[in-house]
């Protein structure tokens, strides 16, 4: 197969270069320039670029950039300034892989007569009996990014690979040492790309929005303190909401963004029975009944039920998600993915919205 | 690279190797040797041998005017990043725009040039994109006029091959030059200085070129700058027949079979080896990966620091719509380029477009 990599200049995507050439596949890698402003590696995040070029020099491969920094601007950095202003909490990583990595590349590939392409996410893509792909956790538990993946349908999964999703992380680190790949030690990438640590998401937002003020209450309304910034406080945060420490725990449960409010309560208020999801895309046919569910990148899964519809949108459907038992909130704009019920298979997933009746204290009998 | 160039630089590698600031007889050879190439490279410049400079590179050649010369800077919005760069670090710039054909706008230049503060104006020779070709007399007459204090610098990086420098250098009291655009070595380039104008040197140290650019010499670099620089002024005037025919013959291949291709400089305005077009709803990093594929080089516009290609300020400058300009494609012939080079070049780009285009969904 002719195989487009995408080549982010880190160990994981080194190795699968090396393994897509063991399986005699015709490889080019390829870097994308997403971001040209600062980050922790460089403008344009020049060190990374650098590695992936030696990397494809290494392993005797050709290795282009392109430039998608105006996809990345408008489908990732427009939205998460813009969300981030609304009170609303996006995975811009996620966002990235959706319209940049799975979509522009994808294009792209298909146009200059490539066959699939590669990057190297932790997950594995499967075939059922019946022949319809599935997408799989990756074999070591600890780095699965299924995730971050989980908007691939059938059509991009017939030309996605992921050389490394079935092997451990400490395996990708031996053959990235064994082969003398110069990423072989390099760290994994922990942050959102254009964000640098030193200056972290308070800089590049408050550069880009006006932070607003905002009163701290609780349930009744009475006011506990105040915020400088109500477009940087999330539900279920407990630190940096200015209330004096020592006393009961208390959460914010709710963001108003256009009233200027952050709602606390006690840990019983954050809880849930259930929230809707948006734009849900799904693996293969959609599914309701009971699943798993996983609402942060490394966050437990757990039980639910889910309903299908009856509403949908051009970018996906809605979905209903009836918690098992109450869960703490999820804060609106997190991707939520559900799981077969044996947590192996990614079935769909979509976007949070805000719940629609807040419980505040515990439920009346 | 020219044969001649490189032959005449090997014996600087080996028993030539001398650092011509010595004092013992091989240095005194390397000297000499270093004195003929400028006497060579100021004939060919109209220049006094005392004027020329020789430096790493013309980036080097546009820093060390353009950080050297105090007052106010003006430039044309479609200069090399080598003069817009150090213009935009000093703060002082004026960046004034462009015509459609990517030549500064005189009426513009003039209000730039009105304040007298301005110490240097620098205005290309010729667009290294699109390879328009600046009215020089015309803009050397503003800049007399309206600054006559200010030193008039041109990045004639791109002009060796096709103008001929005699008539640029009266007009003019600096012009950047680059040894790998006239098929010398990459790595060496010349800045000339008309008598009696100041520029504080970018690198001091040993005094090397009259105390204006201190750093030892490179001497088989300057050695076959010059004899490339002499071989392109010789054959100057029947390449630039040949070549303007190839390049009609390519571009009119181009215009011919695709549909939406816009010739972005009109002939009569720009260079003989220039063929910069831009093709309608194509992007041109897809197309660059597909003419590579078929071992045409090509190039779209600059690129970052990441290998990026970038959108290119020129065509901005010369208002073509951002749409349109990631369909820039730059296709530069020169002395080696024949016949059968562009008829192939041709066949693979208008190749790559249909397939482009049949595959956008």
């Amino acid at each position: 197969m002719k195989v487009l990599l995408a080549m982010s200049g880190g160990v994981d995507s080194s190795v699968a270069g090396a393994l897509l050439l063991e399986e005699g596949h015709d490889v080019v890698g390829v870097t994308m320039k997403l971001w040209g402003g600062d980050s922790d590696t460089g403008c344009c995040s020049v060190s990374d670029v650098d590695d992936a070029r030696r990397v494809a020099q290494q392993l005797g491969i050709d290795h282009l950039v392109f430039n998608f920094g105006d996809d990345f601007d408008r489908h990732v950095v427009e939205p998460y300034v813009r969300d981030h202003a609304a009170g609303v909490t996006p995975n811009p990583c996620i966002e990235c892989n959706r319209h940049v990595k799975f979509d522009r590349l994808l294009r792209r590939a298909d146009q200059l007569g490539f066959d699939a392409v590669a990057t190297g996410h932790h997950a594995r893509i499967g075939r059922t009996a019946d022949g319809r792909l599935t997408l799989e956790r990756g074999a070591d538990a600890a780095k699965d990014q299924s995730y971050v993946v989980h908007m691939l349908d059938q059509d991009a999964l017939a030309r996605t690979l992921f050389p490394v999703g079935s092997i451990d992380k400490s395996e990708v680190r031996r053959i990235a040492a064994e082969r003398g790949l110069r990423t072989a030690s390099k760290p994994d990438s922990q942050d959102v790309c254009f964000i640098t640590s030193t200056g972290g998401r308070d800089t590049f937002l408050g550069d880009r929005i006006e932070f607003r003020p905002a009163r701290v209450v609780d349930a009744d309304g009475e006011q506990l303190g105040a915020v400088d910034a109500v477009e940087m406080v999330t539900i279920g945060q407990r630190r940096g909401i200015g209330l004096p420490g020592g006393g009961p725990k208390r959460y914010v449960v709710d963001v108003d963004v256009d009233g200027a409010t952050v709602t606390v309560g006690d840990e019983q208020a954050l809880l849930d029975d259930g929230l809707s999801v948006v734009d849900v895309v799904w693996t293969d046919a959609p599914v309701a009944g009971e699943v798993l569910v996983q609402a942060s990148a490394h966050g437990a899964t757990l039980p639910a039920t889910l309903t299908v519809g009856p509403t949908a949108s051009a970018t996906g459907d809605t979905v209903a998600v009836a918690w098992r038992t109450p869960q703490r909130r999820i804060a609106p704009g997190q991707s939520v993915v559900f799981y077969d019920p044996t947590d192996t298979r990614v079935l769909g997933g979509g976007i949070a919205v805000r719940a629609t009746t807040v419980r505040l204290g515990p439920p009346t009998a | 690279m020219r044969e001649r160039a490189i032959a005449s630089m090997v014996p600087y590698f080996g028993e030539m190797y001398a650092n011509p600031s010595g004092s013992h007889r091989f240095a005194r050879a390397a000297r000499q040797a270093i004195d003929e190439a400028r006497d060579d490279v100021a004939d060919v410049l109209g220049v006094a041998p005392g004027s020329v400079i020789f430096t790493s590179c013309g980036t080097e050649a546009d820093n060390t005017v353009l950080a050297g010369v105090s007052g106010g800077a003006v430039c044309s919005a479609a200069e090399h990043h080598a003069v817009l760069h150090p213009i935009e670090h000093r703060g002082d710039g004026v960046v004034v725009g462009t015509d459609a054909f990517g030549r500064i706008d005189l009426d513009r230049l003039a209000d730039a040039c009105a304040d007298p503060s301005v110490g240097v104006v620098s205005v290309m020779t010729v667009n290294n994109e699109v390879g328009a070709i600046s009215d020089m007399a015309a803009v050397a007459a503003v800049v007399r006029e309206v600054a006559p204090q200010a030193v008039l610098h041109t990045d004639a990086v791109q002009a060796p091959c096709w103008v001929d420098v005699r008539d640029i250098a009266p007009l003019v009291d600096a012009m950047s030059f680059s040894a790998h655009k006239f098929g010398g070595p990459k790595g060496v380039g010349v800045l000339t200085l008309a008598p009696g104008v100041a520029v504080d040197p970018l690198i001091v140290g040993g005094g090397q070129e009259r105390e204006r650019r201190s750093g030892t010499h490179n001497v088989a670099g300057i050695v076959g700058l010059a004899t490339a620089l002499v071989e392109t002024d010789r054959d100057r005037d029947g390449e630039l027949q040949r070549i303007a025919a190839l390049r009609d013959r390519l571009v009119d291949a181009l215009v011919g079979s695709i549909d939406g291709v816009v010739e972005t400089v009109p002939r009569d305005h720009k260079v003989a080896g220039s063929a910069h077009v831009c093709i309608s709803g194509v992007e041109n990093e897809a197309l660059l990966f597909l003419l590579d594929e078929a071992d045409v080089c090509a190039s779209a516009a600059s690129a970052c620091a990441s290998g990026a290609m970038e959108p290119s300020h020129v065509l901005a400058a010369m208002g073509v719509d951002r749409e349109l300009a990631l369909g820039a494609l730059r296709l530069t012939l020169g002395h080696t380029t024949t016949e059968s080079d562009v008829d192939r070049a041709a066949d693979v780009v208008v190749d790559a477009v249909g397939r482009l285009r049949r595959g956008v969904s």
